[in-house]
């Protein structure tokens, strides 16, 4: 059964459209590595194995009977938990969704389960997507995989745990300043966030909407290739969901792009080793060699409202984090306001007299403080007399990162950078400083205000043994060349790294 | 830009937010809230007077559909979740006349 664990979804797919591996054996392999070891990891906040057996039987009947099965028929997948779905429960890792049963499907599950997935179970995160190592998560912590003593990024920190802990085939998460793209760096995965609108964010739990991106969490770039181009494309229940015509990723993928030009921001290296460690940029450097080796010209480009400032005392600061989270909190406290006890969620136990007692009082029981936080910030900056001093500052500052990004993008066709200033951080280590928190999205952030698809692949190892993310950027709706341009490196890259209890 | 935030000001954003804060909340987010305040304080570096905000990432203007009927959720499927209902309604504290 260990060499089904070891496959890849593409790689699934095809075993079991050839009868050669029967979608029943590839889910209950998955579910016995669950079993075995998710107590460890903690990678999931609820399965269903009944139903994807049930599924998963279907599917292979459907394979003898001579029935189109999808690309990805039989292939047994993990959604975060903010992804909403009929089964089972949708709770955001959040005391106030702990029952909630959503009644409809998130459109980009929709569509994974139209192409023969198997849904195992929904995994953890930061509650409501809001943090970056799933400690924020109101139900429980996941661990690493490479070592259980750190955490596992987030906010989509369950579906990377459970890609690298081969606890599933592939997954799906969503990136709102990093979410997908810097878990999968710290878990030695491939993360994908695509062009904001290239997928529906419809059944997609709001967080920030201007910001928010589903997208896949996988073994390696082909397999990012194929969820992305099965959950892409226009939706009539999304408005902001891009009807552009979604591109064979698939068949361009195998071919390396010809006079491929790499550009390097140089304001995302900087001398300075809390801002980036030396193992980090090392391993990058060796990446950026090899892409040099196939032949591809390295040009600097400069994106100067995003770089990274150290202050005298050390302390990190970054135009692009102070403008995201202004935006993000601002959006998130809107979003946040139609949790209100009274259509869906906790609502206290308590007696209470009135309506606004009812409301204040069940929110307060059941959010999480980095999410009571973010509401209060979003709250405060929305009100008035402070609106323009920080809500419509960070939109201009917003359109001054797209725009170096527009301009970087007249001398390159990909940005190349760390996806993360170091490797995975240990459980417990910053918590208590939120800001120390949010600068681990220094490199992710401003893509999503400028609504850009990133990728982040394993580059190779720190000095603890932990994997090390490359992020490559692509200019909007450019992600078969993100694809291409990382499948280089990749065929190239000396050996697959798997976290040790993968064997 | 002053980014004082005491206990008052912290009850107030609360009372905005429809949080109730406990005496230990309203310290910490009083200290943690000023904190980052100060780091988005940074934004006033730049000169940002001829810059038109951008408010999405990839700007589409009018998006229309066609205002036709279609299916939507049943009222069972509206109601299953509610922590309280009547009948087919949502039930709540009594809202006029009551202490809010």
């Amino acid at each position: 059964m260990s060499e089904i664990l070891d496959l890849t979804a593409a790689e699934l797919a095809a075993a079991v459209a050839a009868g050669e591996i029967a979608a029943v054996d590839a889910t209950r392999a998955y579910l016995d590595a669950i079993s075995a070891r998710d107590r460890d990891i903690r990678a999931y906040n609820e399965t269903y194995p009944d139903e994807a057996l049930a599924r998963a039987k279907r599917i292979d009947a459907d394979r003898v009977a001579g029935k189109n099965i999808g690309p990805l028929g039989g292939v047994p997948v993990a959604l975060k938990d903010n992804l909403c779905t009929t089964h089972g429960r949708t709770t955001c890792a959040s005391k106030y969704l702990a029952d909630f049963r959503a009644p409809y499907t998130a459109t980009a599950v929709a569509k994974l389960e139209a192409a023969g997935a198997v849904v195992l179970g929904k995994t953890n995160m930061d509650e409501f997507a809001m943090g970056s190592s799933t400690e924020n998560s109101g139900l429980h912590a996941t661990k690493n995989p490479w070592d259980v003593g750190r955490v596992p990024g987030g906010s989509s920190g369950g579906s990377a745990a459970a890609v690298a802990g081969r606890l599933c085939a592939a997954a799906l998460g969503s990136d709102t300043g990093g979410s997908i793209r810097q878990p999968a760096a710290f878990c030695g995965v491939v993360g994908c966030k695509p062009t904001y609108g290239r997928v529906s964010r419809y059944g997609l739990v709001a967080f920030g909407s201007s910001l928010d991106q589903i997208g896949p969490l996988t073994r390696d770039v082909k397999d990012a290739a194929l969820l992305t181009q099965i959950i892409a494309g226009g939706d009539p229940a999304d408005s902001t969901c891009l009807g552009d015509s979604v591109p064979d990723y698939l068949a361009s993928l195998d071919q390396p792009i010809p006079n491929l030009r790499i550009g390097l921001p140089r304001e995302f290296f900087p001398n300075n080793n809390e801002a980036l460690r030396p193992d980090v940029r090392a391993a990058i450097e060796k990446a950026i060699e090899a892409y040099k080796a196939m032949g591809a010209e390295i040009v600097e480009v400069s994106l100067p409202h995003s770089r990274i400032d150290v202050g005298d005392d050390g302390a990190i600061s970054s135009f692009a984090v102070s403008a995201y989270y202004i935006v993000c909190t601002a959006e998130c406290s809107s979003n946040l306001a139609r949790f209100d006890s009274v259509h869906y969620g906790h609502r206290t136990k308590q007696p209470v007299e009135d309506i606004v007692t009812l409301y204040s009082r069940s929110r307060a029981e059941s959010l999480g403080q980095e999410v009571k936080r973010r509401i209060m910030l979003g709250t405060y900056a929305l009100s008035s007399g402070y609106y323009d001093a920080y809500y419509n500052k960070a939109l201009k500052v917003r359109r001054l990162i797209a725009n170096d990004f527009k301009a970087a993008f007249g001398k390159c066709d990909v940005i190349l950078c760390p996806t993360t200033p170091t490797p995975a951080f240990r459980l417990g280590e910053k918590t208590a400083n939120p800001i120390e928190m949010y600068m681990a999205d220094i490199y992710t952030i401003s893509l999503n205000l400028a609504g850009l698809p990133g990728l982040s692949l394993p580059v190779g190892l720190s000095d603890e043994n932990l994997p090390i993310g490359m992020q490559l950027i692509g200019p909007v709706l450019c992600e078969e060349n993100l694809f291409r341009a990382a499948a280089m490196y990749e065929r190239a890259r000396p050996a697959q790294w798997l976290p040790p209890c993968a064997n | 830009m002053s980014t004082r935030i005491d206990a008052e000001l912290v009850r107030h954003i609360g009372k905005l937010s429809r949080i109730e804060l406990t005496d230990e909340e309203v310290s910490a987010f009083a200290r943690q809230l000023g904190d980052v305040l100060e780091a988005f304080g940074k934004l006033q570096e730049l000169d940002t007077q001829n810059v038109e905000p951008m408010a999405h990432a990839v700007e589409l203007a009018n998006v229309l559909a066609d205002d036709a009927p279609r299916p939507s959720l049943t009222t069972e499927e509206a109601l299953a979740n509610a922590p309280d209902r009547v009948e087919n309604f949502f039930r709540v504290p009594k809202v006029i006349g009551g202490g809010a």
